[in-house]
């Protein structure tokens, strides 16, 4: 199962016609402790590039865009209860939504793991 | 927090030393400031329980001195000099002409002088407030050679107790006084005072010793330094205002509530820049006032928030986050006073979402000074 990254800090596992979305542990390390994530309903078309969900840290909130356009399938519910899930586990329980993919031609201009390593190292 | 200066960024004396104690720096009041080293959770409750070390040196220390300085400070202040002794900080506010809050600052008599320490961000147009409307006869030093640490939390007495010798012991010192201090070879002053809620010290040493002591304090097994952003939730928690959000020149001390800071004698005799509205509003009341609000929930409400009352909008937030002491969202706002009373239940509305609010009595997390044993 690919998994491609956004130079906004979300990743995204691809399965057929359907993706999983998340945040790095790069973004969750300077988001720091996370008290809140608010996530799209199912049903929510997003666009990519656009808001999708709202990630409050203690300190302030932070955006996370769509990496893709599509629509939301699903949103963790886990976050609800534990939403330090995304601190501890960023890119595996944390996950955010799963959603479809519109077109998949959109997934080109993203990042492989080894280039968004490479993209962070730089920060 | 932020701060939209677009000016080149000053280093502060400890900066390298922050970075190498692994902080991310963030741009404040002009400089780079450490936001944080292991975790605003952790720092915050690490500081609750234990003692942070703050660099605060981005505030701006003065020092004033010459023939009738209190009469001359007291035209700008709404302070009673008079009741305030050799040894004593008092808080006090910068006003403009309508009552307005350009500053709030700390003021301490030393023998011979006056010492503030005022918002680092403001501290410019503080000194240029202050010597437009001081006589000559008045010096104003600005003690840019200083850096000033604050070590805070249950147990920053006794981390600074075992270095720092002085006129009388630490024990002797209670909240809001000071005194002159040895502190590991070096002349520093020391006030018992703080921005957390908690017993601490406000320590003011030459900044080329700012690193051997901010190492050594650190050293002690009770001590870890803290960032801004710690520091943020730990004043909120404590229900005091900051500068540029809680306080501008559009809110007045009075609805703020802050009248301690326009002492009595001040009251009845004004004097003071805006004292007539100040007075007006101690005597009526005023419109609006400033609350705690304890939010339902887990999303934080923050700057800027909307509250209401059912259609009504009664007020906005002016600061606002996740209280990691009670583990909820909780906010300092200005609403109509008819809806500032304790328990009243308003809504904020944060993305379109109405979250339950109840009005709360400040602090939320109880002060801990130490005011003699």
């Amino acid at each position: 199962m690919p998994r491609y990254f956004t130079d906004e800090h979300e990743w995204i596992d691809v399965e057929d016609d359907l993706a999983t979305v998340g945040i790095t542990d790069y973004a969750q390390g300077q988001l720091g402790d996370i008290v809140f994530v608010e996530l799209p309903a199912p049903g929510t078309a997003v666009e990519k590039g656009k808001d999708a969900a709202v990630v409050e840290s203690v300190k302030a909130a932070s955006d996370v865009y769509a990496p893709i356009t599509g629509e939301v399938t699903e949103a963790n519910p886990a976050l609800e209860e534990d939403p330090a899930l995304v601190n501890t586990s960023p890119e595996e329980d944390g996950w955010f939504f799963k959603m479809t993919v519109a077109d998949p031609s959109e997934l080109e201009g993203l990042m492989d793991e080894a280039s968004y390593q490479e993209f962070v190292a730089k920060l | 927090m932020d701060s939209d200066e677009p000016l080149p960024l000053d280093p502060l004396p400890l900066d390298s030393w922050h970075r190498a104690q692994g902080a991310r720096m963030v741009p404040f009041a002009g400089y780079e400031m450490p936001i944080q080293y292991e975790g605003i959770v952790a720092e915050h409750t690490w500081t609750r329980e234990h003692a942070g070390l703050f660099d605060v040196s981005h505030m701006g220390q003065l020092l004033l001195s010459g023939e009738g300085l209190d009469a001359a400070l007291e035209a700008i202040l709404p302070i009673d000099l008079s009741t305030l002794k050799v040894g004593q900080q008092r808080y006090s506010l910068l006003l403009d002409e309508n009552g307005g809050v350009l500053d709030d600052l700390m003021v301490s008599r030393w023998p011979d002088a006056l010492y503030l320490v005022v918002n680092g961000a403001t501290k410019w147009d503080d000194i240029a407030t202050l010597r437009e409307h001081l006589p000559d006869e008045i010096t104003l030093q600005h003690l840019d050679e200083q850096a000033l640490l604050a070590l805070q939390g249950p147990k920053a007495a006794d981390a600074l107790a075992r270095h720092v010798t002085g006129e009388h012991p630490l024990s002797a010192l209670t909240f809001m006084k000071f005194g002159r201090y040895t502190l590991a070879g070096h002349a520093v002053t020391i006030a018992r005072a703080g921005y957390t809620g908690e017993d601490g010290f406000e320590i003011s040493l030459p900044a080329s010793a700012a690193e051997d002591i901010a190492t050594l304090l650190c050293g002690e097994p009770e001590v870890k330094p803290i960032g801004l952003g710690a520091r943020d939730s730990l004043r909120l928690e404590a229900g005091l205002p900051l500068y540029g959000h809680d306080l501008s020149p559009e809110t007045s001390p009075v609805e703020a509530g802050l009248v301690f800071g326009i002492n009595k004698r001040r009251r009845t005799e004004g004097g003071f820049p805006g004292a007539g509205r100040i007075n007006r509003e101690i005597a009526e009341g005023t419109a609006r006032k400033w609350v705690g609000l304890k939010i339902e929930g887990r999303l934080p409400a923050r700057e800027g928030a909307e509250v209401f009352a059912g259609a009504d909008l009664v007020g906005t937030v002016t600061s606002g986050g996740f209280s990691p002491t009670l583990g909820q969202p909780i906010a300092m706002a200005y609403v109509a006073s008819a809806q500032a009373a304790p328990g009243t239940l308003l809504e904020v509305e944060v993305r379109g979402r109405r979250l339950a609010a109840t009005v709360s009595p400040t602090p939320f997390v109880p002060h801990r000074y130490y005011r003699g044993s």
